[in-house]
């Protein structure tokens, strides 16, 4: 199999790794940095939970190649807490409005969502419910989850100062 | 109460919010292989020669097996998995490794064992097969024709199983009737699609011979007796594992082909094989549920009140037996629970078709019988000009009635009898919030301006808890921490916090220091799994007895070590303490210890040793848990799309353990009643090739479809166990279906449309309304 080698930056952590080139970011990450919080429910882009962060943008993990990823930033699950264990306010507000069952779509639904509180403070409903259309979830019913991220959106924004 | 009935946050959540979470293909074993598998692309063929050359070629490939390579170590071909009953007419249960002749595509040929997952599927494509490809039949209606072609060829038809439900004079009711309506009906419920697809990963220990298989499952403890049996190996030999599993749904809890021959393959290369299904195997290749025609009609005197209800049912069965009877017989008993129905009789056929076979997806059954109900009571409520709420309330069974004695049985001769509730005061709660009674001057006004909105509600009972009962093993350690053992199995549903709340209730109320382990084989003796919504009933009534037994040990050791009456004393987080006397306090590691002896000494209070007791409830009747939906929807005559808007949910699902997770599950269940509603179709042509089969294709209700919910808990507690508690996790999605078409009928009432079939496709709605004359 074809091979090059990657530099990468994952979770602000620098990796020089050598890959097939057939090899997708998602499987990547998952089985040969062994992070595996980026989980894998369909392989064709529709699912959602593969979602990382490429240089800040959500993006399905299962539609990139790794050699694609060469140069680039990713933020997995894993990046999320603060280094101290502290959890993400939205992580935080998930669990207080038990915005997960299974937890197998939640990695995708934390990316996605990380990304829109970082570009909307304050987002609508409307905003949060387009925000995860394309994150499928069977267990909740995504109301818990639309109610997690309102709740972390103003916790985030109280938190920073004015 | 200290846990019971508190919004606790789960046990779970950490692990999965950080990433931390262990699902089958987080686990890495150096020196693994991967499995894929080589599956029929045919609904039905023989198989006439199977080439692996080029695909052994390949590098990085270790073996290729077929059937003939894995009869060597096993005792059997076949996985006998089906429940008992005497309304089969034919046995077909399914191969581990089809060898002569496929029945579905996706029916599994040939396992690929490769280096690396990319490699295995490369080769899958590489092996031959010639077939020589058979009629296959995919409709179940045909499948009972006498000229249908045969779905097994060496079978004598297509009829899998018949029987017929009934109690009751029902030739007398529709003879002595006032009224009599009828109709047919066709019901299609897709698939169950957890977002987490199968897995497992099978290691052989050769120290001591013994074989782990972690796997995906609902049901771990009857994997590893059913592996045992066909190895032929010892129970003991075998250790079957659920690690965190990404949601189950029903089609989990059945034992699979895959299952078997990955334990076969790490035999046979005495290597570690791991096999993760991708999404399109999921649609090819996992169980599911789909279709039901119906004819039925209902009896009824001059009042109302129904006097019997009769039909028939053809269900589709699929290919194989790959778990029983349970879906028809699941909706056929569901039909009349709610109400007083005092004769009954359905004709029930059960139709081989060369399709993945059909078992439970959640509800079972009970959504379809539901459905059938219910569109009868909104038939005659039309007819007789009676309001829909109210001839549900003349025929809901009355509280004065409970327990209350159906006239039949359940599949395993258990005696039906609801035992507690109160339905007619659940559904007057259900319309009060709904605004029943004012909808009409609504929905003139919306109609004025354009806009079609309807209003519908649905009763549903759930049969919960099923028996006979699953083990729980509470013991305290020398660290003090509590460890709680289960057959039970987590998939999502709060399984751990819920055993944790049942237990810290007895035992000081610290939820940390709780350990559950849930799902391994080798933590218990004996126990089944998820299913049937019943692990809160089955596995918390358990955990509730050994939890009160450990608590009466603990404070009888306690009394002697600190010298006081065990009525004085009271354990509140890891301590026990004389009331009153905080400093009078020993904990429950030093308890523990104290229990776990020293040589040549007596153990404290010449006790037993150790601090544990293990539970095995039976209960053997079902607990009937119960509720209403309203479902207010408004459809788009331009494109026949309906938007759900608003679901009213009240139930009563007994004593409560954690509200919040209650709401998660009912919530979450609502979401997938919308999804067979509206969207979910798994659609094959007529030649048995599924049609749809990614994501795409297939629709899963997403963010945007959600309506607003109202939920509301009632809380009768059953008698039938300790805690007062029935099954929740299958209720929510029961009563949506037929709520959500009697609201689509309300809207569309002046084109006088009737929907007889779920989903209601806008394909087909747009045909009703144009027959309607809605001229869009």
């Amino acid at each position: 199999m074809d091979q090059r080698e990657i530099t990468i930056t994952v979770n602000d952590k620098l990796f020089k790794e050598t890959v097939s080139t057939r090899t997708t970011l998602a499987d990547f990450v998952r089985h040969q940095l062994r992070l595996t919080g980026t989980h894998l429910g369909c392989e064709h882009g529709v699912c959602g939970a593969c979602t990382v962060l490429f240089d800040g943008m959500s993006a399905r993990s299962c539609l990139i190649l790794a050699v694609q990823a060469d140069g680039h930033e990713i933020t997995t699950v894993e990046g999320l807490a603060r280094e101290d264990g502290t959890l993400h306010p939205l992580q935080q507000a998930f669990s207080d409005h038990h915005g997960l069952q299974c937890g197998f779509c939640t990695p995708g639904m934390l990316t996605t969502l990380v990304e829109l509180l970082r570009d909307n403070p304050d987002p609508s409903e409307t905003d949060v419910r387009m925000a995860i259309s394309g994150n499928l979830c069977r267990c909740t019913g995504y109301l818990s989850i639309i109610a997690a991220t309102l709740d972390a959106a103003k916790r985030l924004r109280m938190g920073r100062p004015a | 109460m200290k846990t019971i009935g508190q919004r606790i946050r789960r046990i779970e959540d950490s692990d999965f919010l950080r990433g931390k979470a262990r699902f089958v293909d987080d686990f890495h074993i150096d020196g693994m292989l991967h499995a894929a598998f080589v599956r029929s692309p045919h609904a039905h063929a023989k198989i006439i020669s199977i080439d692996k050359t080029d695909a052994l070629a390949m590098p990085g490939i270790r073996v290729i097996l077929t059937r003939d390579d894995i009869r060597t170590k096993t005792v059997t071909d076949r996985l006998a998995v089906a429940l008992p009953d005497r309304s089969y007419k034919q046995q077909r249960d399914r191969l581990i490794l089809a060898g002569d002749e496929v029945v579905y595509v996706g029916e599994p040929i040939a396992m690929v064992i490769a280096d690396n997952p990319y490699l295995a599927e490369d080769a899958v494509s590489l092996v031959k097969i010639e077939y020589d490809v058979l009629p296959a039949v995919s409709d179940c209606r045909e499948a009972l024709s006498p000229i249908a072609a045969l779905v097994h060829s060496d079978g004598p038809d297509n009829l899998v199983a018949e029987f017929v439900s009934s109690y009751g004079d029902v030739e007398t009711a529709f003879v002595s009737a006032t009224h009599i309506f009828k109709d047919s009906f066709k019901q299609h419920r897709g698939c169950a699609h957890p977002m987490e697809c199968r897995g497992c990963l099978a290691t052989l220990d050769l120290v001591d011979d013994k074989l782990t298989l972690w796997s995906s499952t609902q049901t771990p403890l009857v994997a590893a007796r059913l592996l045992a049996e066909i190895l032929g190996r010892e129970e003991t030999a075998i250790r079957v594992v659920s690690p965190d599993v990404g949601g189950g749904f029903g089609p989990k809890l059945v034992f699979y082909p895959e299952e078997a021959a990955v334990a076969i393959a790490a035999i046979i290369l005495n290597k570690p094989v791991k096999w993760i299904e991708d999404r399109r195997e999921h649609f090819i290749a996992t169980t599911q549920e789909r279709d039901q025609y119906w004819d039925a009609e209902i009896a009824l005197d001059k009042d109302g009140k129904i006097l019997g209800i009769r039909g028939t049912l053809i269900h589709d069965h699929g290919a194989y037996t790959a778990r029983g009877l349970t879906v028809p017989q699941g909706a056929v008993a569901a039909l009349t629970l709610c109400y007083v129905v005092p004769a009954f009789r359905m004709d029930v056929r059960v139709a081989l078709t060369n399709k993945v076979p059909v078992t439970p997806v959640r509800g079972a059954g009970q959504p379809q019988g539901i459905f059938i109900m219910e569109r009868l009571l909104d038939l005659a409520a039309h007819e007789l000009k009676i309001d829909r709420a109210e001839i549900r309330r003349r025929n809901l069974v009355p509280s004065e009635a409970m327990p209350f004695k159906k006239g039949f049985v359940t599949r395993g001769g258990i005696p039906i009898v609801l035992d507690s509730g109160d339905y007619p005061a659940c559904q007057a709660d259900a319309i009060e919030r709904a605004g029943w009674f004012d909808f009409p001057r609504r929905q003139s006004e919306a109609r004025t301006k354009g806009r079609y909105i309807g209003i519908g509600l649905a009763n549903y009972v759930e049969a919960t808890g099923r028996g006979p009962f699953e083990q729980v093993r509470v013991r305290i350690a020398p660290t003090g921490l509590i460890h709680v053992a289960t057959g039970a199995a987590a998939m999502g549903q709060g399984t751990k916090t819920m055993l944790a709340q049942i237990v810290s209730e007895q035992l000081g109320g610290a939820m940390d220091r709780v350990v559950v382990t849930a799902g391994d084989s080798a933590q218990v003796s004996m126990g089944f799994g998820g299913f049937n919504s019943r692990q809160t009933v089955m596995a918390g009534s358990s955990a509730h007895v050994a939890a009160v037994k450990v608590r009466e040990k603990v404070l009888q050791i306690a009394s002697h070590l600190l010298e006081a009456d065990a009525s004085d004393l009271d354990i509140a987080g890891e301590h026990v303490f004389v009331k009153g006397v905080k400093d009078m306090k020993i904990s429950l590691g030093q308890i523990a210890k104290a229990m776990a002896g020293s040589a040549g000494f007596s153990l404290p209070g010449n006790l037993q040793p150790g601090i544990e007791a293990r539970e095995n409830i039976v209960i053997d009747a079902m607990t009937y848990a119960n509720g209403t939906a309203v479902a207010e929807v408004e459809v788009d005559l331009e494109t026949a799309d309906v938007k759900v808007v608003r679901i009213v949910f009240v139930h009563d699902a007994g004593k409560l353990i954690n509200p919040a997770i209650v709401d998660g599950q009912i919530t979450g269940a609502i979401a997938h009643g919308i999804g067979n509603a509206l969207y979910e179709w798994m659609a094959y042509g007529d030649d048995g090739q599924p049609l749809t089969t990614n994501l795409a294709d297939y629709l899963l209700v997403t963010s945007t479809e959600m309506p607003t919910i109202d939920l509301h808990h009632r809380e009768t507690p059953t008698p039938l166990n300790p805690l007062g508690v029935k099954g929740v996790g299958e209720a929510g999605v029961i009563p949506i279906p037929a709520a959500i078409a009697s609201a689509v009928e309300d809207a569309l009432s002046i084109f006088n449309v009737k929907i007889n079939q779920i989903p209601i496709r806008p394909s087909d709605l747009a045909v009703l309304l144009d027959e309607g004359g809605a001229g869009v």
